[in-house]
C-alpha cells in the first residue's frame, strides 16, 4: 500500500480517504477546511507551506459559556461597545501558512477588522465588529479551520498582564550614556599636557556634561544594585551586589568631587560602563522561552465555565456558570472531551475518564453511576451528569496548591555561588583598603583618601559579577537547543548541587505514545484474525487503534454487521461467525478480581478466546540512563500506580534504585520534603499535575513533555521526551558549567589584584580605569562563552 | 573655538533624539514580536496569485 499523505494536514490517509477537487483528505474534517479556504480564495495557505494545516476537531457545545456576558468581558482586552480586541492563544499555530491564514481573517469573516499573529507565542489578536461577530462565533470560525483557541480559567484571573521592559530601558540608558561620556573623556585622555590651552578653556564643560549622562546610569539604570545591597545587608548577606553598590557609590562621589575641585576628570565612563555591563549580563541571563510556560497551575487546564442543570419546579434549565461558582450538590453536564472541574459522584451517562492531565497516564478508566469523580479527569465518550461534591478550590486534586511549597520562593533560599565567593571577596577588599588608607595616612596623608577610594573603585567585581550570567546564560541557551528548556539560570547551579534523583513513573519513564500489547489466550484462525482486524479498522476506540496498529497487515474483510457499543466493545459479524470484542464483562459477562491490567477480551460465537494485555512501555533510554545515574545519584521511583508493574520494574532498573507505590500527590510532596529535611538536594522528575506538588517542592523539578505545546504543570524545567536519554549529560554538563564560574573568578581576580597594584600605590588613573574594567569584563565574557560551548560540543 | 558649543549641543539633541525613539519604540511593544514581522513581509505578493485561483476556480464551475 503506498502512503498517500493528506493534503491539508500532512498525516498518512489511513482509511476514509476523502478525495476532493483531485486532492486526498485524511478525513472529513480536513476536508471541510480546505472547501471553506478555496472558496474564500485563500488556497495559497497550502502554497507557503506544505501540508500546513490541523485536523479541526469537535467542538459542538463545547463554547457553550461564551454566550455568558460576563466571561467574555473579562476575555476581551478592549470594548468600546463597537469593536472588541481579543488576544487568543492557539497552540497549534506552527508555520507561515497559519500566520498568513490567521492575519487573512477578515477574507473569510468581513467583521474581523485586523488580525495579527505573535508567533513565538503563538497567539492572535484579533479586532472584530461586536454587533456583527459574537466572541463565541468568531472561537468557532477560528475552530472550523483547525486553529482552535485554547481558553483557560487562567485567561480569567490573570486579567491583562503587563510586559515588564523595565531591563531594556534600564540597559538602553547605560548603554547610550556610555557611549556618549566616552567620546566626551577622549580629549583630555589624548591630551595629557595639562597646559594646553584648548583644554584648559573647554574641559569643565566636557566634565559636566558626563557628569549630567551618569546621573540617570546611578539613579535609574544602576538603582537595582542599591536596593538588592541594602536588603541582603539587612538580612545580613553580603551578597555580591554590596561590593558593586559601594563601587558605584565610590565611583560617583569620587569623580562628581574630582571635576567640583578641578582635581581629575573623573570615572564617569568606568562607571557607566560598569553598569552597562552588568545590566548586559542581567539581560543574557534573563533567557525566556516565550512559547513556554513555566508557571502553570491547575488553572491553565481548567475550563472557565461549565453548563449547570437547574431545576425550576420539574423542569430542567440549562444555564452556564463561571466554575467557581459551582457549590456542593450543583448537577453540573460534562461532554465529550470536557475536564471535569471540581470533584463529583456521576450520576448518569457513561464515563470514560481520561486522567492524564492529572497522573500522565492516557488510557480511560470506566467508571459507573455512584462512582467518584475527581477535578481534572477528562470525559471521552458521550454526556455526563455529575453531582459536584466539593468547590473547585476544595477539590481533591487543587487543594494540593494551597500547601506551603507553593508559596516559596526556591531562589531567594539558595545562596548561589556567586554570593558566596561574593562574602569573602567584601571583606578582603574592605581590609586591603583600610589597610593601605592607614600605611599611606603614615607616609603621605594627602594620598590617602585617593588610595582609599582607588582600591573601592578598582576591586569593584564587574568581572566577577559577569562569571556566572554569562556562563549559564550560554548554558541556557545550549541546554534549550537540545530541547532541555530552563526556567533560569539558577536551575543550572541547583541541578549541579543535587543529589538525590526522584522520577514518577507513568508518562516520565514510561511512554504513552506507543504501548507493548501481549496476547495471552487460544490462538486465532486466519479468518478470525481478519474479522478481527478489520473490526478494530472501524472503530475509533484509542484501544482499537493502537491494537489496529500492532497486528495489520492482514487482508481485511466485507463485514456483514458492525456495531459499537461505547464504553463496552465491538459486535461485529462476517457471514456466521461473529465477534465480541472489548472489556471482560461485555465479553464474558463477569470480572475477575485482577484490575490492575488493561485488557482487550475476545470472543467468536459466544466462544471466550483470549485477551490482550497492554503494558506500559518504558523509554527505550530507561535501563542506561538509571545505570549512567545511579553511580553518582540516590534513585527513587515516585509512582501513584499499583504494584502491578512491580517485578518488571525490578528487573529493568539497577538493584539500588528504591521503588514506591500507592503515592498520592501529597505523598510525593511528603516524600521530598522528608529527604530534604534529612540534607539531600532534591531533583523531582515528574510530567503530570499530580507531581505538581513535589515539583515545587523539590530543589528542581523537571518535567517531561512528549510534545512541549501541550500542558505541562509548574516547574524548573521541561525536558523534550525525545532527548530524555540526554538526562545524565545535561546534568554532568550542570557540574562542568559551576566549574567553569569558578575558574573564571581566578580570572578575574587576577584583574583585581593588577587593579589593585595601581590603587595601592597611589597611580590610579581614569584612563587606566577605563581600560582595566571593561577589558576584565570583556575578557571574562569570552572565556565563558568559548568554554561553555566547548564542553557542549560532547553532547552529542 | 566657540562653535564648539553649538556643535556639543547639537550633537547632544540628537543623540538624544534617537534614544527616545528608540525608548517609544519598545514601549509601542515593536520588540516584542522580533520574529512574526519577519514572516509577514514576505506575504505581499500572495494576492495576485489568489486572483489567479478564483479564475480557476470559476472555470471549473463552468
Amino acid at each position: 500500500m503506498d502512503k498517500t499523505t493528506c493534503y491539508h494536514c500532512g498525516d498518512v490517509c489511513e482509511r476514509d480517504t476523502v478525495t476532493y477537487d483531485g486532492k486526498p483528505f485524511c478525513c472529513n474534517g480536513c476536508k471541510t477546511v480546505y472547501e471553506i479556504f478555496s472558496e474564500n480564495n485563500l488556497t495559497c495557505y497550502y502554497d507557503l507551506q506544505e501540508a500546513p494545516g490541523t485536523t479541526p476537531k469537535e467542538v459542538e457545545g463545547k463554547y457553550k459559556f461564551l454566550d455568558n456576558e460576563d466571561v467574555v468581558e473579562r476575555l476581551v482586552a478592549f470594548d468600546d461597545g463597537k469593536s472588541r480586541i481579543v488576544d487568543l492563544y492557539i497552540p497549534t499555530i506552527h508555520c507561515s501558512s497559519c500566520i498568513w491564514v490567521l492575519e487573512n481573517l477578515s477574507k473569510l469573516q468581513p467583521a474581523v477588522s485586523t488580525s495579527q499573529v505573535n508567533f513565538p507565542k503563538k497567539t492572535v489578536r484579533i479586532a472584530f465588529s461586536s454587533k456583527e461577530l459574537s466572541l463565541k462565533n468568531l472561537v468557532l470560525l477560528l475552530s472550523s479551520i483547525g486553529y482552535e483557541p485554547y481558553i483557560s480559567l487562567e485567561d480569567y484571573d490573570s486579567g491583562k498582564k503587563a510586559v515588564d521592559r523595565k531591563l531594556i530601558y534600564k540597559l538602553a540608558v547605560a548603554g547610550f550614556a556610555f557611549g556618549n561620556i566616552m567620546f566626551l573623556s577622549f580629549p583630555e585622555y589624548f591630551n595629557p599636557n595639562e597646559n594646553d590651552f584648548w583644554l584648559l578653556r573647554y574641559k569643565p564643560i566636557f566634565r559636566w556634561l558626563m557628569f549630567a549622562f551618569s546621573v540617570p546610569v546611578v539613579f535609574y539604570a544602576g538603582w537595582d544594585y542599591f536596593v538588592s545591597a541594602y536588603k541582603g545587608l539587612r538580612a545580613r548577606i553580603l551578597n555580591i551586589d554590596v561590593p558593586i553598590a559601594l563601587g558605584i557609590t565610590v565611583l560617583f562621589v569620587r569623580s562628581t568631587v574630582d571635576i567640583m575641585l578641578n582635581l581629575g576628570s573623573g570615572f564617569f565612563d568606568s562607571l557607566s560602563g560598569l553598569i552597562f555591563f552588568l545590566l548586559i549580563g542581567k539581560f543574557f541571563q534573563q533567557r525566556t522561552y516565550s512559547f513556554l510556560s513555566f508557571e502553570r497551575d491547575y488553572k491553565s487546564y481548567f475550563p472557565i465555565a461549565v453548563t449547570r442543570i437547574k431545576r425550576d419546579n420539574a423542569t430542567k434549565v440549562e444555564e452556564t456558570v463561571q466554575v467557581y461558582d459551582i457549590k456542593k450538590g450543583d448537577r453540573i453536564l460534562i461532554r465529550n472531551q470536557e475536564l471535569i472541574p471540581v470533584d463529583g459522584i456521576l450520576i448518569s451517562g457513561h464515563a470514560e475518564i481520561d486522567y492524564s492531565f492529572v497522573t500522565g497516564e492516557s488510557k480511560p478508566v470506566e467508571k459507573q453511576s455512584g462512582d467518584k469523580l475527581f477535578a481534572g479527569g477528562k470525559q471521552i465518550g458521550g454526556l455526563l451528569e455529575i453531582e459536584a461534591v466539593q468547590t473547585v478550590e476544595q477539590s481533591y486534586l487543587t487543594q494540593l496548591w494551597s500547601n506551603d511549597a507553593f508559596l516559596k520562593d526556591k531562589e531567594s533560599s539558595f545562596q548561589n555561588l556567586t554570593d558566596k565567593i561574593s562574602q569573602r571577596f567584601t571583606i578582603a577588599v574592605l581590609s586591603i583598603a583600610t589597610i593601605s588608607t592607614i600605611f599611606w595616612l603614615v607616609v603621605d596623608a594627602g594620598k590617602s583618601l585617593n588610595v582609599f577610594t582607588a582600591v573601592l573603585i578598582i576591586a569593584c567585581p564587574c568581572a566577577l559579577a559577569l562569571a556566572a550570567p554569562f556562563t549559564l546564560g550560554n548554558m541556557l541557551r545550549i541546554f534549550g537547543k537540545k530541547k532541555f528548556y530552563l526556567k533560569n539560570a539558577s536551575v543550572i547551579e541547583r541541578l549541579a548541587k543535587s543529589s538525590t534523583l526522584i522520577f514518577d513513573k507513568t508518562g516520565t519513564i514510561t511512554t504513552n505514545v506507543s504501548q507493548q500489547i501481549t496476547y495471552f489466550g487460544e490462538s486465532l484462525l486466519p479468518v478470525e484474525q481478519q474479522l478481527l482486524l478489520t473490526s478494530l479498522k472501524s472503530s475509533n476506540h484509542p484501544l482499537s487503534r493502537q491494537l489496529y496498529n500492532k497486528i495489520k497487515n492482514k487482508e481485511e474483510l466485507q463485514l456483514d454487521s458492525f456495531s459499537e457499543i461505547t464504553g463496552k466493545g465491538i459486535e461485529a459479524c462476517y457471514k456466521n461467525l461473529c465477534l465480541k470484542l472489548g472489556s471482560e464483562r461485555f465479553v464474558k459477562g463477569t470480572t475477575s478480581e485482577d484490575k490492575q491490567q488493561t485488557t482487550v477480551h475476545i470472543s467468536f460465537n459466544g466462544v471466550y478466546k483470549g485477551c490482550y494485555v497492554f503494558y506500559n512501555q518504558y523509554r527505550d533510554s530507561i535501563q542506561d540512563v538509571f545505570s549512567q545515574l545511579a553511580k553518582h545519584y540516590k534513585l527513587i521511583v515516585l509512582s501513584g500506580d499499583n504494584e502491578g508493574e512491580k517485578n518488571r520494574l525490578k528487573k529493568l532498573l539497577p538493584s539500588n534504585v528504591s521503588l514506591h507505590f500507592n503515592q498520592s500527590p501529597q505523598d510525593k510532596l511528603d516524600f521530598v520534603q522528608k529527604l530534604q529535611n534529612k540534607g539531600d538536594k532534591v531533583v523531582m522528575i515528574g510530567d503530570g499535575l499530580n507531581d505538581a506538588g513535589a515539583l515545587m517542592q523539590s530543589d528542581v523539578g523537571l518535567v517531561v513533555s512528549e510534545d512541549i505545546n501541550v500542558f505541562s504543570p509548574a516547574s524548573d524545567g521541561i525536558i523534550d521526551a525525545s532527548v530524555f536519554n540526554l538526562l545524565p549529560r545535561f546534568i554532568r554538563l550542570s557540574g562542568k558549567a559551576v566549574k567553569i564560574i569558578k575558574w573564571s573568578f581566578v580570572f578575574s581576580f587576577l584583574y583585581n589584584v593588577t587593579g589593585l597594584y595601581f590603587a595601592v600605590t597611589g597611580q590610579l588613573t581614569p584612563v587606566i580605569a577605563a581600560i582595566l574594567m571593561p577589558l576584565s569584563s570583556i575578557s571574562v565574557v569570552v572565556f565563558t562563552t568559548v568554554a561553555t560551548n566547548a564542553i557542549a560540543k560532547k553532547i552529542r | 573655538m566657540s562653535i564648539i558649543y553649538l556643535l556639543l549641543s547639537v550633537s547632544v539633541v540628537v543623540a538624544v533624539g534617537f534614544f527616545i525613539a528608540f525608548i517609544v519604540s519598545v514601549k509601542k511593544g515593536q520588540y516584542d514580536d522580533v520574529y512574526t514581522p519577519s514572516v509577514r513581509m514576505l506575504f505581499e505578493d500572495e494576492l495576485v496569485e489568489i486572483q489567479d485561483s478564483s479564475i480557476t476556480n470559476s472555470e471549473k464551475s463552468n
